[in-house]
């Protein structure tokens, strides 16, 4: 399949890249073209310009903070993550990595792309919510930082808007998460997922695949009953398609809330 | 930098230098297959889930369908054609063969360049960890028994 007719840069700098990407509507950031190649193909969309972020140093690697808080910069890969020993401080994060599609795809796959694609079936959205991790988001006016609960806003659309960039993503310390997950093969695409964090007292309990964005529930205890209760009460209104009913799918975001909040408290 | 729509490239692929003009729209694989007329990766679905086009870049294992052939300027590239030399296969190559690891061998680069990557970080991995690491690689043929045989014989 052929691209339509686009224009590339691979801008050595974050500056450089902010302005490629104001001086353009039809300009989009390219990080691991896992999923903007392909969209290309299909010509769900065209962008005019590709600013290809890969030479931009500063957005990639992950650090360790004195207090525990890890910095995940946009462009690193989830071989990155999966790899690193920094980011074993909140040890989820590698492993839900390790989940994401096959080798090739977590070689090239970034953080960034992820999370900024917002496919409702990526693994990324509802983990970053459960653990409460917070976007930095660069554009032309400045920086700014948003919790990940408010990064999401509808299919393929977050915060990070047009001719701005996703920095890094601040993940706090904790370890007592759970995920859990029916894919579509052994590590493929979800049917539904759901993340579970215990720690900082209110359990939190992040459901993917069932609408536009992660749908985050707290429900009052870990108790299969108030877990139970905490998901009915969301009046959950999933896709239907090949690969499962609504009704299945709700009844799977049920079953694996309850899987996620398990692994989670075994690890308290 | 500005944008251009096209631009000049060096790449080294099997230890050969090559410099040519290229459009930024166009596919690593299509670059590799067409413009240098190596065509032992494949292209088997084009959207970066069969694997048949799996090469290293710079040593790390990708699917060249999912890459623009911008994006490999400067990089160091190794296909299929890379892994026999003057006309012997190397280990990995002889124990595909020796295990019947292939039927059409349509799936065989791409296996052949995942095992490659697989083999140099691990060199004597389970079959769990050489089924995690052929996962991104489709095969319809063999049911991927022989395939998992023969990277476990070719692990040194
Ligand atoms: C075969 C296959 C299987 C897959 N399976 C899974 C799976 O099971 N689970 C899963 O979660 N994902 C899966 N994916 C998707 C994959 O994880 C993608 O890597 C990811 O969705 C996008 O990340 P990327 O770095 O490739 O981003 P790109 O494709 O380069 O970009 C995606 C979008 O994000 C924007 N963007 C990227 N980075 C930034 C930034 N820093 N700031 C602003 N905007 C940015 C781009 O402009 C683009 O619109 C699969 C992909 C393939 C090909
Ligand atoms: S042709 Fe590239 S993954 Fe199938
Ligand atoms: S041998 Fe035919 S696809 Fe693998």
């Amino acid at each position: 399949m052929l691209l339509r007719e686009v224009e590339y840069a691979r801008p050595a700098s974050v500056q450089e890249a902010l302005r490629l990407l104001g001086s353009n509507d039809g300009a989009r950031a390219l990080a691991g073209g896992q999923t903007l190649i392909n969209v290309m193909k299909a010509r769900a969309a065209s962008p005019d310009v590709l600013v290809d972020l890969a030479d931009l140093g500063e957005l990639r690697g992950i650090e360790l903070g004195s207090d525990g808080t890890l910095e995940i910069g946009a462009m690193t890969t989830y071989t990155d993550i999966v790899e690193s020993a920094e980011a074993r401080a909140r040890p989820i994060l590698g492993e839900v990595c390790n989940q994401i599609a096959d080798v090739q795809v977590r070689n090239r796959g970034t953080i960034g792309g992820n999370v900024c694609s917002n496919d409702p079936t990526n693994h990324l959205p509802p983990l970053l919510v459960a653990v409460g991790a917070t976007m930095t988001i660069l554009g032309q006016g400045g920086e700014r930082s948003v919790p990940a609960q408010e990064f999401f806003l509808g299919v393929y659309m977050t915060a990070a808007g047009p001719g701005e960039l996703l920095t890094k993503i601040s993940v706090p310390p904790g370890k007592s998460d759970g995920f859990a997950s029916v894919p579509i093969g052994r590590d493929g695409t979800c049917i539904v997922n759901v993340a579970a964090s215990l720690d900082g007292g209110t359990p939190r309990l992040v459901i993917g695949c069932v609408d536009a964005v992660p749908v985050a529930l707290m429900p009052d205890s870990v108790e299969e009953d108030a877990v139970r209760a905490s998901v009915r009460g969301a009046n959950l209104d999933p896709p239907a398609d090949v690969h499962a009913t609504a009704d299945y799918r709700r009844h799977l975001a049920e079953v694996l809330a309850l899987r996620a909040v398990a692994l989670a408290a075994g690890r308290n | 930098m500005d944008a251009v729509s096209s631009r000049t490239i060096t790449v080294d692929v099997n230890g050969e230098q090559y410099e040519r003009e290229v459009e930024a729209r166009r596919l690593l694989i299509h670059f590799i297959r067409d413009d240098l007329g190596l065509t032992g990766s494949h292209i088997g679905c084009d959207t970066g889930n069969c694997g048949a086009c799996s090469v290293l870049v710079d040593g790390v294992l990708v699917k060249s369908c999912m890459m623009l052939a911008v994006q490999a300027d400067g990089a160091k590239i190794e296909t299929v054609e890379g892994l026999a030399s003057e006309g012997e296969l190397n280990g990995l190559q002889q124990a595909f063969s020796d295990h019947h690891a292939l039927q059409c061998g349509y799936c065989t680069p791409g296996m052949l360049m995942s095992a490659t990557a697989l083999l140099r970080q691990n060199a004597s991995p389970s079959e769990e960890e050489i089924r995690k690491g052929i996962q991104g690689n489709i095969c319809r043929c063999t049911g991927y028994v022989n395939i998992v045989e023969a990277i476990k014989a070719a692990a040194p």
